[in-house]
């Protein structure tokens, strides 16, 4: 039997009931007592600080109103009504970063309302009973296609089919979610929740889903712009950055997205292999997941390695703690140098930095790591498209997501904007708005001229 | 160490907290164990007339009020007087006292208006050695009904006779419960004073219904599908009482009659503001309920505390300690300008003070870039619903504008004279000064 010991990379390194519980819900649910008791804490605040720190801009003191006063399912709606992935966003947000960073008693005791977990609280609520809360706009008869079943996707599939119109999906991979079903920690997603909300969001109806289709190979944005009235982007990132140095494709030395994903997607943790020495290159959320899931699957050593100084790092402060409470060293200054090994990595180079302010160099000195899984989390790219214009290296979109061709709109990681799930739904609604706006406000912009040369006729 | 001993129209207490007559005091039992957990007397729950006892609904008596996190904050009752015979009462009442000669016990007594009916009761409370008599013209729910509590309560006539017959039967002291269910809480102090009581006790509960249950469609507490009005009592209704207990305090026809005060006394603080303003002892009933005897502890230890911190030697030294400065509207110093402060280092900019002045008042606050809230002088009329509304304790203020200075609201010079309503030019019975 393998343990965390065991040399190379195995799988099974700790008892199933210990993966089972390490994997288990990282905030479970609040009952109704305790969200009672949490929401209680609101001080309904004028003009709320946390929800303009939202990119959804729930109604954050309206919704926990409405669980003191014991409606917590009419609570989940006012949440669902600005962000339908509100669920999913109240198990992955940063909220120490967004709406609890702003919540007024954090200023004043170091101790936030619980928006989160009252969040999770409310949506659950509303997902626990049978039904789905919105009901479709009567048809429009117009037909979108949105590419990429993500939370941008999703969201902008919603809201297009509450207004009536007919939303068709390709999905690349064989099952909806994007990341909040291939990526993000196992934990804090656990009973298939991604899924199951998915599930639920398609109850509004309308929206129809084909799974293996990518942009590339049978789809175009051309074709599909010219297919339907409107189309959306929201493809997210499918390229890896690479690192860059010698080894690089030494085995055992993988994207730290694929691993999380094949993670996710494993019926049985205790088959996942993983390192007996980890390290995981990068200082972002991915760094993080992938670091503390390696450690939680019974890896003796996990470290993340951060070639800037820890403020610099995208990870919140929140995901940094919890890494060092589940025994992931985090050293930061040290890019990579070169990964050794025999065919296999069994050792990493990391060079240590500095930043003088004119840019970041190596100075020189290095260390070496025992190392026989290397994690790249140093960020993904956009793969560009043909006929659309970037902005840097995403999509150039405007504020309501429209591309610079005609009929396409974009929302999501291939845009601009924080790489967070909540950014994405947010931007996938607006731009839901937009192509409503575009596509009934033609609609009226004919009926009145129509009606206009009606009236000269009359005049006539 | 502050002298907590309370010496209340003779009734001698080695602090002056009492428990109200109320479930806690209906028995021998839970008497005791108040004693040991250190309360300095006790009313005994209400004593009816012989005869088979009353019976009690057998669902549920108590409905409540929260505030966060399900603190109770008022709390409504049903229950009638004592349902165990009076005999029985009788006997432990005689028991405890004999055990505790040093702690003060009062039996609550209601029984019909009548003249025969206290006279067949009082010799046999007389003989269980209880320090005094506390006439139950308060219970507004069940006994009323039937011509007694607060039916009688509301009848100051009936006050001062049934007074009278127990001053004639009985020759301790005899303390009248007021009901706070009536106009003018005056008026029947002043008929208990006139038929000879020794004191007053008050506030008995009030009238309420607590909630109602939407599904069922009836009142809480629901007794099979139907509810009625109860007794309301708790942390709630300290405010009224305050205010009842100052009227009899300050009335000129019963300033000086002693008051043992009762109405949401729940900490040392609330047991020192009635003190203050007339009380020489306080009762206590849902703290008890809520939180067990033990409670006591903590209320006996801060008011002595606050006192040493005062330099007050004794409880007698604090009582009535507020009451002149109880007085009318019309007294109130007009010339007397505030205007609300906001402590920016401890404001937290949740905006409440800005929401509420903003929305209900005279638009007195600035809401500044970066979540920055002033007050505008110009507007603030010093009305404290920002102070009241604020979360932070202290972070706004009302600052007194000193003699000379400008009030920038009306454009007056703020003289530094007494000028109340009496004088003032706008109130068309205004007294002229002498010339």
């Amino acid at each position: 039997m393998p343990d965390p010991l065991t040399p190379g990379i195995a799988a099974g390194r700790l008892a199933p009931q210990e993966i089972a519980s390490n994997f288990a819900d990282l905030h479970p649910a609040l009952d109704l007592h305790e969200a009672r008791v949490a929401a209680d804490r609101c001080y309904f605040c004028y003009d709320a600080p946390c929800v303009e720190a939202c990119p959804t801009e729930i109604d954050i003191p309206l919704f926990i109103r409405q669980i003191a006063n014991g409606q917590s399912e009419a609570a989940g709606e006012t949440i669902l009504e600005q962000n339908v992935l509100g669920g999913m966003c109240a198990r992955v947000c940063p909220t120490e970063d967004l709406c609890e960073g702003a919540c007024v008693r954090e200023i004043a005791e170091g101790k936030p309302v619980e928006i989160g977990r009252l969040q999770r609280h409310a949506t659950d609520s509303v997902m626990a009973r049978q039904g789905h809360p919105f009901t479709r706009a009567r048809s429009t008869g117009k037909r979108v296609a949105v590419v990429g079943a993500g939370p941008a996707g999703l969201s902008c599939a919603h809201r297009l089919a509450t207004k009536g119109h007919d939303v068709t999906i390709y999905e690349a991979r064989e099952r909806p979610g994007g990341l909040n079903e291939y990526g993000i920690a196992a934990y804090k997603s656990v009973d298939g929740f991604a899924q199951r909300e998915v599930n639920w969001l398609l109850e509004i109806g309308g929206i129809t889903i084909e799974y293996g289709r990518a942009l590339g190979s049978d789809l175009s944005v051309e074709g599909l712009a010219s297919e339907f009235d409107a189309v959306f982007l929201g493809v997210g990132l499918a390229d890896v950055n690479a690192l860059g140095i010698e080894g690089d494709e030494r085995d055992g030395v993988e994207n730290a997205v694929s691993w999380i994903a094949d993670l996710r997607q494993a019926s049985d943790l205790t088959s996942l292999p993983v390192g007996r020495n980890v390290v995981v290159i990068g200082g972002g959320m991915t760094a993080i997941d992938a670091g503390v899931q390696a450690k939680l699957l019974g890896a003796e050593n996990v470290t993340i390695a951060y070639r800037r100084s820890r403020d610099r790092m995208g990870a919140s402060e929140f995901e940094q703690d919890l890494a060092a409470s589940k025994g992931v060293r985090i050293v930061c200054n040290a890019q990579p140098k070169a990964i050794h090994g025999n065919g296999a990595a069994t050792e990493i180079e990391l060079e240590y930095t500095a930043d003088d302010g004119s840019g970041l160099r190596g100075t020189g000195e290095t260390m070496r790591l025992p190392a026989d899984q290397v994690f790249r989390a140093i960020g993904q790219a956009f793969v560009p498209a043909a006929g659309l214009d970037l902005d840097g290296s995403k999509l150039r979109v405007t504020e309501a997501g429209r591309t610079t061709m005609a009929k396409v709109w974009a929302g999501g990681d291939c845009t601009k904007g924080d790489d967070l799930t909540v950014v994405a739904v947010a931007e996938g609604r607006d731009a839901a708005e937009d192509i409503h706006a575009e596509l009934t406000g033609a609609t009226l912009a004919a009926t009145g001229a129509v009606l206009g040369e009606a009236a000269r006729g009359a005049e006539a | 160490m502050a002298d907590l001993t309370t010496d209340f129209v003779g009734i001698k207490s080695p602090n002056p907290f009492w428990l109200a007559s109320a479930p806690p005091t209906d028995k021998e039992y839970n008497v005791r164990r108040a004693f040991e957990a250190g309360w300095g007397g006790v009313v005994w729950k209400t004593l009816g007339a012989e005869g088979p006892p009353v019976v009690n609904v057998n669902g549920p008596r108590y409905g409540a009020i929260y505030g966060a996190d399900r603190r109770l904050l008022g709390l409504n009752n049903i229950e009638l007087i004592t349902d165990r015979p009076l005999e029985t009462n009788l006997e432990e009442m005689a028991r405890v006292k004999a055990d505790y000669p040093d702690h003060a016990l009062i039996a609550s007594i209601m029984v019909p208006c009548e003249e025969e009916a206290w006279k067949a009761i009082l010799p046999r409370v007389a003989e269980t050695g209880a320090d005094g008599i506390e006439l139950n013209f308060g219970c507004p729910h069940g006994m009323s009904e039937r011509g007694m509590g607060a039916a009688v309560g509301q009848v100051p006539e009936y006050i001062e006779m049934v007074t009278r017959w127990c001053k004639t039967y009985y020759d301790k002291p005899v303390i009248v419960k007021l009901t706070p269910n009536i106009t003018d809480i005056r008026k029947p102090a002043q008929a208990a004073k006139n038929g000879g009581a020794d004191a007053v006790s008050l506030i008995n509960t009030i009238n309420s219904i607590t909630s109602v249950d939407l599904d069922q469609m009836a009142p809480q507490p629901t007794i099979d599908g139907k509810g009625s009005h109860g007794g309301y009592c708790g942390p709630a209704v300290k405010p009224i009482a305050l205010s009842m207990v100052s009227e009899i305090a300050r009335d000129a026809e019963t300033r000086g009659l002693p008051i043992s005060g009762i109405g949401g006394v729940t900490t040392w603080r609330d047991a020192a503001e009635f003190i203050s303003l007339g009380c020489g002892s306080v009762q206590v009933c849902t703290a008890a309920m809520t939180y067990g005897f033990r409670v006591v502890e903590e209320m006996k230890r801060g008011l002595s505390a606050w006192m040493d911190e005062k330099g007050y030697a004794s409880v007698s030294e604090v009582v009535g300690r507020a009451v002149p400065n109880v007085t009318d509207w019309q007294y109130l110093n007009l010339d007397y300008v505030t205007k609300a402060r906001i402590d920016q280092e401890a404001c937290i900019q949740c905006g409440r003070c800005y929401a509420a002045c903003e929305d209900t008042s005279h638009q007195a606050i600035a809401m500044k870039p970066g979540r920055v809230f002033e007050v505008i002088d110009e507007e603030c009329v010093a009305c404290n619903l920002c102070v009241d509304v604020c979360p932070v304790e202290n972070c706004i203020s009302m600052v007194e504008l000193a003699p000379g200075e400008v009030d920038p609201r009306t454009g007056r010079t703020v003289s530094g004279e007494y000028a109340n309503w009496t004088t003032h030019p706008n109130n068309p019975m205004a007294v002229k000064a002498a010339e």
